[in-house]
């Protein structure tokens, strides 16, 4: 790199530092998501929290909430029919915690085909109060089948029910084929 | 009947089917890597096992975290419980959940809703 590059570089290095603290996130990474990397993301953020004295409430369900999103990613994250797609099983997860509340954003790239019978999915959930949720997580793990990768669709449901709130998505354009998928979940660091 | 024990991880259970000392326990935490996997083993002892089990089975669930798609392979596990029960055989499920767990305790409700089959909750200290 030329000088000139190295201040560039070394000026992103630092607003992305910044930024992350701005951001009170405690936990980046992008790539591909593997039952390895859950464990670890898992585990570091399990002892963090242990550190902290957050109650075991709070713990569990960030648990919980990590655990899926990654799974979600892991499992559903678009290849695209090709196992070398660039994108297949990657995506960006992050945890931030503030005052009050922790997050765990994930984003993916999602083919365009698939995004409506995905908010057709995440809507219904948001429909659902309490006890409309319980009775659809027992129907679905009654009726609904294991995928070949091992999903059984209930992730989504049991983050609603652990964190007592609406699913919070969004999708952002990236080309004519394709959007990037952003799921952001809560979970109260109070009861 | 051989006997099934795996000594639980980080994130498999431990598992002890022991037909001859009466012994039908899962424990621990479940987020295996490939759940059909780790749980097809269990399942299938569990056919063999309905063809002549002991006078009375007494199975326990002592988990303390499973995901979601481990969910449905304890479901699944209950219901060969269930059919067994249906068959007129002496089934009761133990579940056990950490006292300030709420979560577990619901579980074990929601289960105990699904199957019919008797089912008894027990709450316990984690020490």
């Amino acid at each position: 790199m030329d000088k000139r590059n190295v201040k560039g570089f070394l000026e992103f290095v630092y607003d992305f530092y910044k930024s992350m603290k701005a951001h009170e996130i405690t936990l980046v990474y992008e790539g591909e998501i593997t039952h390895q990397i859950t464990k670890a993301f898992t585990s570091l953020t399990e002892s963090n929290m242990a550190k902290e004295e957050e109650s075991n409430s709070v713990q569990k369900k960030v648990f919980h909430v990590m655990v899926e999103c990654l799974q979600n990613i892991s499992k559903h994250a678009d290849s695209f029919g090709s196992d070398d797609f660039l994108f297949a099983g990657r995506g960006i997860f992050m945890v931030s915690k503030g005052e009050v509340e922790y997050h765990v954003t994930t984003g993916n790239v999602i083919e365009n085909s698939k995004i409506d019978e995905l908010i057709n999915i995440l809507d219904h959930i948001n429909t659902l109060d309490k006890d409309g949720l319980k009775e659809l997580y027992k129907t679905q793990m009654r009726e609904g089948r294991l995928s070949e990768k091992g999903g059984a669709g209930l992730g989504f449901i049991d983050i609603a029910r652990k964190t007592g709130r609406k699913l919070d998505y969004h999708f952002l354009p990236i080309d004519e084929e394709t959007h990037f998928f952003i799921l952001t979940s809560t979970i109260a660091r109070t009861e | 009947m051989e006997t099934i024990k795996i000594l639980g991880t980080d994130d498999t259970p431990t598992v002890i089917l022991d037909a001859d000392n009466d012994i039908f326990e899962i424990s621990g935490r479940s987020l295996p890597e490939d759940v059909t996997a780790f749980y097809d083993p269990i399942l299938n002892w569990l056919d063999e096992y309905a063809a002549s089990p002991n006078a009375k089975t007494v199975f326990t669930f002592k988990l303390v975290y499973f995901n979601t798609a481990s969910s449905k392979l304890l479901l699944d596990i209950l219901m060969k419980l269930e059919e067994m029960h249906e068959d007129g055989k002496d089934i009761l499920v133990k579940w056990y959940y950490p006292e300030d767990d709420e979560d577990m305790q619901e579980a074990g409700e929601e289960y105990a809703d699904i199957v019919d089959v008797p089912f008894e909750q027990v709450s316990y200290t984690l020490s």
